[in-house]
């Protein structure tokens, strides 16, 4: 049950990204684009996604077991340290080259985009380098 | 800034929106997991006991997405205006920052904000302003 519930899952964020337009980088760029022609889109699906997701997020936070029974894992770090600024710096930089993040990514690899394929190779690469330099520590 | 009317799609935007909140919900009160993208991916490099089945799961959804979308409709064309070099760099920051800073646009922005996590909310601002700047150096500064 847990599995068909994450594949659910995965094939309605999926669904989102798609319907949503932000499997298409030019449609991000278009929104990060702010000194030139700007598409407000993306503002608009993280306004709906967080809309839903307070809710969600709201009654999830409440539970020690989840709705299918699986011990409650939500992210339990507060800090705010180098580590999280030097890596959403890194990501941001990386998003903005391309206009993509890791799920359109994998959508757009799975609509056959090559580009795409490219893309998650090379970001695979990096959480691997990531892991290695990590396990140095 | 001028808003390009011609582009901006409130509804499918908002829509598709909701969708991505509605996954992230179930996905939190069904598993009590997040559903940050970079952290479900980069979870499969480093294989625990019991933490496989479910990422694979997600990751699966996540790839039939476009094919279950084509019983509908026809995919949206999806336009990449970068270069293979670009493309490889942007893969190996997305790869390596997301990991560094425990989340990606999902896991932080998403999710993170949904759950009012201050950490995420920081998060979220430092790759928001990163991909903004980034964007201006690119198409503003050096022109390309």
């Amino acid at each position: 049950m847990l599995n068909l519930s994450a594949l659910l899952a995965g094939l309605l964020f999926g669904l989102g990204l798609i319907v949503s337009g932000m499997a298409n980088p030019a449609k991000v760029t278009g929104f990060l684009d702010l000194a030139g022609r700007w598409d407000p889109s993306l503002g608009v699906v993280m306004a709906g996604a967080i809309g839903v997701g307070l809710v969600g997020f709201g009654l999830a936070k409440r539970r020690t077991v989840s709705l299918l029974g699986a011990p409650m894992q939500l992210p339990a770090s507060t800090a705010i340290d180098a580590r999280l600024i030097a890596g959403a710096l890194m990501f941001g930089i990386g998003w903005g080259l391309a206009g993509i993040c890791p799920g359109p990514a994998l959508v757009a690899f799975s609509a056959g985009a090559p580009q795409a394929l490219v893309f998650v190779l090379a970001m695979l690469i990096g959480m691997a380098l990531h892991r290695i330099t990590a396990g140095r520590r | 800034m001028t808003i390009d009317w011609s582009a901006f799609t409130p509804w499918s935007a908002l829509i598709g929106g909701a969708l991505i909140g509605l996954a992230a919900s179930l996905l939190a009160l069904g598993n009590g997991r997040v559903a940050g993208i970079s952290g479900i991916v980069g979870g499969l490099l480093a294989p625990q006991r019991g933490e496989t089945a479910w990422r694979l799961a997600f990751v699966g959804g996540l790839l039939a997405a476009p094919w279950a979308y084509r019983l509908v409709a026809a995919m949206p064309r999806l336009r990449f205006d970068s270069s293979w070099g670009v493309l490889i760099v942007a893969g190996l920051l997305v790869g390596f920052g997301s990991r560094l800073g425990s989340g990606c646009t999902s896991g932080h922005g998403v999710c993170g904000l949904s759950r009012l996590s201050p950490r995420s909310f920081v998060a979220t601002l430092t790759f928001m302003a990163a991909g903004f700047a980034t964007v201006f150096v690119v198409r503003h500064l050096i022109g390309a």
